[in-house]
C-alpha cells in the first residue's frame, strides 16, 4: 500500500481552509454584533445570495469547459431592461410601452430567456467555432451587448424604468411567512436553478460530456463527443440563466437602467473559484458554487452590518480570492 | 475469384495519400488487414503511420485513395463515426479525462440512459465485467487521476475492447507497461483475435512484433514499402526495409572506457515519499550508468533528486569530489548536471516554438552581449551546431518544433542539453517512441559524449538497450537500490530478479 502519513493540518488547511475564514470572518462579525444572528439576517442573506448563484451557475458551466464569460453582467442588465418595459404597470404613467397591456410573467420570462439563449449561441459560436479564446469572445459580446442595451434604453426613455406591475413586485419580491423567518419566492428559483443544474451536470449524457471536454478535450473528441455542439449548448444555457437571473433581479431592486448587472460577471467567476470550479477545467461542483456565492454575500452583508468600510471589504474580498485559490492550486500541483 | 479475394480483408486501404504544405506525408499507401490476425505497421517516425490512421478516422481528409472496410467503400469524417462502425483505436497519448471517473471515461461519447439520465449502475456493471474479463484489476469507480500510467493504458485497452471493434488499432500500447503486463496485454490481443477482430500494431519494439504479429506492413518516407506475412522475415530484414539501409548493428560498438569518479551519490531519500530511499551508488567519467526496475520502481525519481526537480531529506551527492547541493534545477545546470526528461511533449519541449528557440532557451544567458541584449550570431551559430552535429533533419531553424519526428524532437533536446557544457549527463527513457535509426544515432551519440569524459546515466525500460550501451547497470526496486551489476557479465534474467526483490 503506498497510502502515506501527510502534513495533516496542512492538508486539512487546504482542505476546509475557505471554511475557516469564513467561520473566523462569522466570528468576528457575531463577537462586534451578537444581534447578527437572527432570521431576519438569514433571510436577507438567502434572499441576497439567490440572483447571484442563478448568475455564478450560470458561469460555471463555462468555467467547467476551460471557459469564462465577461459579458454575464451585461447579459443580466439586458434582460433586466428588457423584462423592466414589458413588466410596468398599466397605472403607471410614464410606462413606456403604454399600449401594450399587462404582459403575464411567464412569456416574458420566455421571451427574455430566448434573448438570452442566443446571446449565449453567438457566445458559443465563437468560442466553439471561430475558436476565439472565451476571454477574448466573451470581453467582444460584453462591450455588444452593453451597446444593444444602451441603444434600447435610450429609445424607451433614457430614465430608470419602474412602476412595475403588482403580479411582477409579488413575484420577485414577495416571501412566505415561517415565524419570523422569511422565506423569499426568489429563494425558491434559485433552488430550482440549483436542482436543475446538478441534476444536469451529475445524471445526464449533456453533464458528463461537459466535464469531459472540459477535463481533456482531446479525449472526448477521439470518444465521439460532439464538442462543438457540447459547447454551444453550455453557452446557450448560460444565457438562460443570466437572462431569468436579470429578470429577478429588476423586479427585486424594482427598477432597471442599462447600467444594471455591470461587473456581476467578476463577483459570480469569483464565487465560482472559490467554490472550486477550476480554471484548468473538467472540476466543479454545484454545491462549491453555492457556498462561494454564500460565503462572499455573508462577507458583504456581514462586514456592512457591523459597519466595515466597503474599501476594507474590497480588500478583504480580493484577499480571500486569491487564498481560495491558492489553496485549490496547492491541491492540485502538490511538489515532489 | 474476384469475389474470394475481396472477402479475404476486413479492411482495404489503397493508395491512399495526403499532402501537406510542402510536404508529402503519404504517397500511395496501402494497408490490408485481414479477420483473426495481428497487423504490425512498421516504420521510423514521420514514415506516416500516424498520418495513415488519421486518414482513416476522418482526422485528417485524404487527397486520394479508397478505403474499403467489410468491402464497402467508406470514407468517415469524425472519429465518432469511426468508432460506431467499428474501428477503434488505444491511443499513444493516452486520451483521457483525469478529473472523472474510470467507468465515465470507458462510456465516454456513448453513456447508456436509462429514460433522461445517465444509467450509472449499468455502466459500473458493464465496466466490471469487462475489467473482470480481460483481468484488470481497477476499480471502475476510481478517479482516473489516481491511476498509475500502465493502468490508465490496460483502461484504454479495456475501452476498445468494449466497442465490440472489429478493427483495432494499437499505437505503442505497450510503452508503459511491464514484462508481466506486456503479457497480459498479448493475451487480450489474442482475445480480440479469437472473436474475428483484425488488430494493427504499432511498435517499435521487434521482440513484441515478433511475438505477436502475423502479418507485417512497412512504411518509409510516406511511402508503402511492402506486407508481407512475419514468418517470412527476421529482424534485420525488416529493419533494412525500413530505413532503406543496411543496419547491420543495433547498438554501435562500446568504445568507452571508464576512469575517475566523476558522480558520488549517498543515501539519497526523497522528502516525499513513497519515492527513494537510501539509494547509493557512483559514476565515473567515461561511464554509462543504466538504471533499470519495473515500473513504479523509482528510477526517475532518482534522476529527479539529483537534478534539484524532487526534494530530498538525506543523503549527499558529490561532483568530482565537492558536495553539491543541486535544490533546483538552474542550481544543478550551474554545477554541470543536465537532464533529459521521459516525457518530451510534456516537460521537452516547446512545441510551438522553433528550433532555434528550442535549442538555446536553457543557456540563453551566454548570448548576451554588451547592453544585456541576445547576440543573434552567436544564437545562430549555436543553432545550425545542434542541428548539424546532432544531425537534426528539419527544414529550417525557424520551424517549429512540434512538426518534426519524435527522434528530430529528441535530438534537439539533446543538443540543448550539450550546449551548457554538462560534466553529468542525465537520460530518462533517451529512445521512447524513437525509430531504430535514430536510436542508434543517438547511441552513438552517447558513446561519443562518455569518450569525451562525461559521465552519462540513462533511465531505461527497454531491457536491450540497457545490455548493448551501458557499463554497469543499477536497478531500482520499490524506491531502493537493488544491486548494481557490471554489463558485460550480466544477464536478462539477473536484473529482473533483481527487480523485483523488495517488491
Amino acid at each position: 500500500m503506498d497510502a502515506v502519513k501527510r502534513n495533516q493540518p496542512l492538508e486539512l488547511l487546504k482542505k476546509g481552509g475557505i471554511y475557516a475564514v469564513l467561520l473566523i470572518l462569522l466570528a468576528v462579525i457575531i463577537i462586534q454584533e451578537p444581534s447578527f444572528l437572527s432570521l431576519r439576517n438569514l433571510s436577507n442573506i438567502l434572499t441576497q445570495s439567490s440572483v447571484r448563484i442563478i448568475i455564478a451557475l450560470g458561469v460555471a458551466g463555462l468555467i467547467v469547459t476551460q471557459g469564462t464569460d465577461l459579458s454575464a453582467g451585461r447579459q443580466v442588465g439586458l434582460a433586466a431592461v428588457i423584462s423592466a418595459t414589458l413588466l410596468q404597470a398599466m397605472s403607471n404613467v410614464n410606462k413606456v410601452f403604454p399600449e401594450l397591456g399587462v404582459v403575464p410573467i411567464p412569456v416574458v420570462i420566455l421571451i427574455v430567456c430566448s434573448i438570452g439563449a442566443l446571446i449565449g449561441l453567438v457566445n458559443g459560436l465563437i468560442v466553439a467555432k471561430l475558436k476565439v479564446v472565451p476571454f477574448i469572445a466573451t470581453l467582444g459580446t460584453m462591450i455588444i451587448v452593453y451597446g444593444i442595451n444602451s441603444l434600447y434604453f435610450d429609445y424607451v426613455g433614457a430614465s430608470p424604468i419602474a412602476g412595475f406591475d403588482p403580479a411582477f413586485s409579488e413575484f420577485t419580491q414577495g416571501f412566505i411567512r415561517i415565524g419570523g423567518f422569511r422565506l423569499s419566492y426568489i429563494t425558491f428559483y434559485a433552488a430550482i436553478a440549483i436542482v436543475f443544474t446538478w441534476v444536469l451536470w451529475n445524471k445526464t449524457t449533456f453533464g458528463k460530456n461537459l466535464f469531459a471536454v472540459g477535463g481533456n478535450p482531446e479525449a472526448a473528441k477521439v470518444s465521439g463527443v460532439n464538442v462543438a455542439r457540447t459547447l454551444l449548448i453550455v453557452y446557450a444555457l448560460s444565457g438562460v440563466f443570466y437572462a431569468f437571473a436579470g429578470m429577478l433581479e429588476a423586479g427585486r431592486v424594482g427598477s432597471a437602467t442599462n447600467n444594471l448587472g455591470f461587473l456581476y460577471e467578476l463577483d459570480a467567476i469569483a464565487a465560482c473559484v472559490v467554490g472550486g470550479v477550476s480554471f484548468a477545467g473538467g472540476v466543479g461542483r454545484v454545491s462549491g458554487v453555492v457556498t462561494g456565492v454564500f460565503i462572499f454575500t455573508i462577507i458583504n452583508y456581514g462586514m456592512t452590518y457591523i459597519g466595515v468600510s466597503p474599501y476594507w471589504q474590497y480588500i478583504i474580498k480580493g484577499g480571500i480570492i486569491v487564498f481560495a485559490v491558492a489553496l485549490d492550486s496547492m491541491k492540485y500541483n502538490g511538489k515532489k | 475469384m474476384d469475389k474470394q479475394m475481396k472477402s479475404e480483408w476486413l479492411l482495404e486501404m489503397t493508395n491512399v495519400s495526403k499532402s501537406f504544405p510542402g510536404v508529402k506525408a503519404l504517397d500511395k499507401v496501402n494497408l490490408r488487414i485481414r479477420p483473426h490476425s495481428v497487423h504490425a505497421l512498421m516504420g521510423e517516425n514521420g514514415a506516416g503511420k500516424s498520418t495513415l490512421l488519421k486518414c482513416l478516422f476522418g482526422i485528417y481528409e485524404k487527397d486520394e485513395g479508397e478505403i474499403l472496410f467489410l468491402d464497402k467503400p467508406v470514407n468517415f469524417n469524425t472519429s465518432k463515426e469511426a468508432l460506431d462502425n467499428g474501428i477503434s483505436m488505444v491511443h499513444q497519448e493516452l486520451n483521457q479525462v483525469l478529473q472523472t471517473t474510470v467507468m465515465d471515461n470507458v462510456w465516454l461519447g456513448r453513456y447508456p440512459l436509462k429514460g433522461l439520465f445517465v444509467d450509472q449502475q449499468k455502466m459500473y456493471d458493464d465496466t466490471k465485467a469487462i475489467f473482470d474479463e480481460l483481468d484488470i484489476r481497477v476499480d471502475p469507480k476510481d478517479k482516473v487521476a489516481d491511476l498509475s500510467v500502465s493502468q490508465r493504458q490496460m483502461v484504454e485497452i479495456a475501452k476498445a475492447f468494449s466497442y465490440n471493434a472489429k478493427i483495432v488499432i494499437m499505437d505503442e500500447p505497450t510503452s508503459s507497461l511491464t514484462e508481466k503486463e506486456v503479457k497480459h496485454l498479448f493475451t487480450i490481443i489474442n482475445k480480440l483475435k479469437d472473436r474475428g477482430c483484425g488488430i494493427v500494431y504499432i511498435s517499435h519494439k521487434m521482440e513484441e512484433i515478433f511475438e505477436l504479429c502475423d502479418e507485417i506492413t512497412i512504411l518509409r518516407d510516406g511511402q508503402w514499402v511492402d506486407t508481407r506475412p512475419l514468418a517470412e522475415l527476421d529482424m534485420d530484414k525488416i529493419i533494412n526495409m525500413m530505413v532503406g539501409r543496411e543496419l547491420t548493428q543495433r547498438f554501435p560498438a562500446k568504445t568507452n572506457t571508464p576512469g575517475d569518479i566523476a558522480l558520488e551519490v549517498k543515501g539519497l531519500t526523497a522528502s516525499n515519499q513513497p519515492s527513494i530511499q537510501d539509494v547509493t551508488f557512483d559514476l565515473r567519467h567515461g561511464e554509462i550508468l543504466g538504471i533499470a526496475g519495473l515500473v513504479g520502481a523509482r528510477r526517475t525519481d532518482v534522476v529527479e533528486a539529483l537534478f534539484g526537480l524532487r526534494g530530498t531529506n538525506a543523503g549527499s551527492i558529490s561532483h568530482n569530489g565537492k558536495v553539491v547541493k543541486n535544490d533546483n534545477p538552474h542550481e544543478a545546470m550551474q554545477n554541470g548536471f543536465a537532464l533529459i526528461t521521459e516525457e518530451r511533449r510534456a516537460t521537452g519541449i516547446y512545441a510551438t516554438l522553433d528550433i532555434t528557440f528550442n535549442s538555446l532557451i536553457n543557456n540563453i544567458s551566454a548570448y548576451k552581449e554588451k547592453f544585456g541584449l541576445l547576440s543573434n550570431k552567436k544564437m545562430d551559430s549555436d543553432t545550425q551546431w545542434v542541428i548539424d552535429s546532432m544531425r537534426v533533419k528539419t527544414p529550417g531553424k525557424h520551424t517549429p518544433i512540434g512538426s518534426l519526428s519524435g527522434g528530430n524532437q529528441q535530438k534537439v533536446v539533446i543538443g540543448r542539453s550539450l550546449l551548457t557544457q554538462p560534466d553529468i549527463l542525465m537520460m530518462d527513457e533517451p529512445t521512447r517512441g524513437i525509430d531504430v535509426g535514430a536510436k542508434f544515432e543517438i547511441y552513438q551519440l552517447m558513446l561519443d559524449l562518455a569518450n569525451k569524459g562525461k559521465g552519462i546515466i540513462m533511465v531505461s525500460s527497454e531491457m536491450p538497450e540497457l545490455l548493448g550501451v551501458t557499463d554497469r547497470i543499477l536497478v531500482m526496486s520499490n524506491g531502493r537500490v537493488a544491486g548494481i551489476v557490471n554489463t558485460r557479465e550480466t544477464s536478462q534474467s539477473e536484473i529482473l530478479n533483481l527487480a523485483s526483490r523488495f517488491l
